[in-house]
């Protein structure tokens, strides 16, 4: 399969006139997120009518998260992504960055413990505490997987080889959504977390992988990957340093508040501070 | 009674200001240095687009340098900023040291880009012009400047506002 091998900018137009080419690897990559969004919907009418009525913000958040990896495997961005490199920049930060915050607020996990029975769930939750997922979900080894994979991504071959082989192609945009999923869930607790780690442990490693996230944008603004002109190296990287920070900030943002609320005082231990007025 | 209650109010904000004296001061460091970060990218990058986004003289060590403190002054913005909010719900907020901690974050930051990052590890000049050198001494004497006024506010916060020294012993 060599139908995405990189074509001159000339001849765009008609590489893009043959879509049909395309269909399989969007088919693939659309199908688990229709999946997630249906299980999603049956998994709130489920478990409301066990519960009180399942928050409408997070359906909101999930459905907006859908759309963002949806936008990104499939439909026009993910088209010109073949060719142009902005475009698959635009693609990969929807993917790897904006869906997995919005899936994640969207509390999967949480939602679907309250549809099963209690022993299930229990089962479920001892599933959550073993090692394995202690190894992924800590936040050292979650961001080395996500920015260790874009660091691969960009500066070897295998962005050339990924627009070769369908299989790659798949591979590494499951990749990218996983890494930035597991990424995100390791930073921020929406759901419940067995392996809590501390707020100034993950902060560190916030600033350390923001900062890998940045030098790379800046490593390809002057060394685009193989096949990518001039031009479209230094906006697709300037796309990725400022669209990184974007969807950081709001990932610092909701760090830094459960932070805050973790830390509310408690009247006793303040001098002088207890609610005089009350008294 | 009100007037009572607003007295000792007053009592336990000083003492508590005292308590969270570097609390204050670090609130307003990270907090300083995340705005005057983000000055730079909005004033010089992208209003004035006199800064380059990337200098074929970058060194490696620029290229790490600039990331790591880019990274860091977007948490700290936010960081420093909640802090804040920490210490006015712990009623200890002192904002003339706060201010102090503002002025040293804001003026340690533009003096170490002005001087290490623009001329040592090359990452960008602040303007693509023959007479640089007037541009570095207005932005390193406008950092010095920031320093000063930093050291003066904490200088003046510093050991002040202490009823009698009982504050070590009350805190336990």
């Amino acid at each position: 399969m060599s139908v995405y091998k990189h074509i001159p900018i000339h001849s765009i137009e008609t590489t893009l006139s043959h879509e049909s080419t395309f269909i399989l690897p969007q088919l693939i990559l659309v199908f688990p997120f229709l999946l997630m969004f249906v299980l999603y919907i049956i998994a709130i009418l489920l478990s409301n009518r066990k519960y009180r009525k399942w928050p409408t913000y997070r359906t909101v958040y999930w459905m907006m998260g859908v759309f963002a990896a949806i936008v990104a495997v499939a439909g026009p961005l993910a088209v010109k992504a073949h060719v142009y490199f902005t475009a698959h920049m635009l693609a990969h930060l929807f993917l790897g960055m904006l869906a997995p915050l919005l899936l994640a607020l969207g509390a999967p996990v949480t939602l679907f413990l309250r549809t099963i029975n209690v022993k299930r769930a229990r089962r479920i939750t001892k599933l959550l505490k073993r090692k394995p997922i202690r190894i992924v979900t800590d936040p050292i080894v979650a961001s080395t997987l996500n920015i260790g994979g874009l660091w691969l991504l960009y500066t070897t071959s295998l962005y050339t080889v990924m627009h070769e082989h369908i299989l790659i192609h798949i591979l590494v945009h499951v990749h990218l959504f996983l890494a930035g999923y597991l990424f995100t869930i390791s930073m921020i607790y929406i759901d419940p977390a067995a392996h809590r780690t501390s707020y100034l442990y993950r902060s560190v490693v916030f600033i350390l992988a923001l900062a890998g996230h940045g030098i790379l944008s800046k490593y390809i603004y002057v060394n685009p990957p193989e096949g990518v002109t001039e031009e479209q190296g230094e906006i697709g990287a300037m796309i990725m340093y400022y669209g990184g920070d974007l969807v950081d900030i709001i990932i610092i943002f909701m760090l830094c508040l459960q932070w805050y609320r973790e830390t509310r005082p408690r009247f006793s231990l303040e001098i002088n501070n207890f609610p005089t007025k009350n008294i | 009674m009100n007037r009572q209650s607003d007295s000792t109010r007053e009592t336990s904000s000083a003492l508590n200001e005292q308590i969270y004296s570097t609390r204050n001061l670090w609130s307003g460091i990270l907090f300083g240095l995340g705005l005057i970060a983000f000055l730079d990218e909005v004033v010089f990058h992208q209003l004035l687009r006199w800064h380059h986004f990337y200098d074929q003289s970058t060194t490696d060590i620029g290229l790490i340098s600039d990331g790591l403190f880019h990274a860091f002054s977007w948490f700290a913005t936010i960081g420093g900023l909640f802090l804040f909010a920490d210490l006015r719900r712990r009623n200890a907020l002192w904002l003339t040291r706060w201010w102090g901690g503002v002025f040293l974050g804001a003026g340690i930051f533009q003096l170490y880009d002005g001087t290490v990052q623009h001329k040592v590890m090359g990452i960008h000049q602040i303007r693509y012009v023959e007479n640089v050198i007037i541009y570095d001494i207005i932005w390193n004497v406008f950092a010095i400047l920031l320093i000063v006024i930093g050291v003066i506010l904490t200088r003046r916060t510093a050991g002040k506002n202490q009823p009698g020294g009982r504050v070590s012993s009350e805190r336990v």
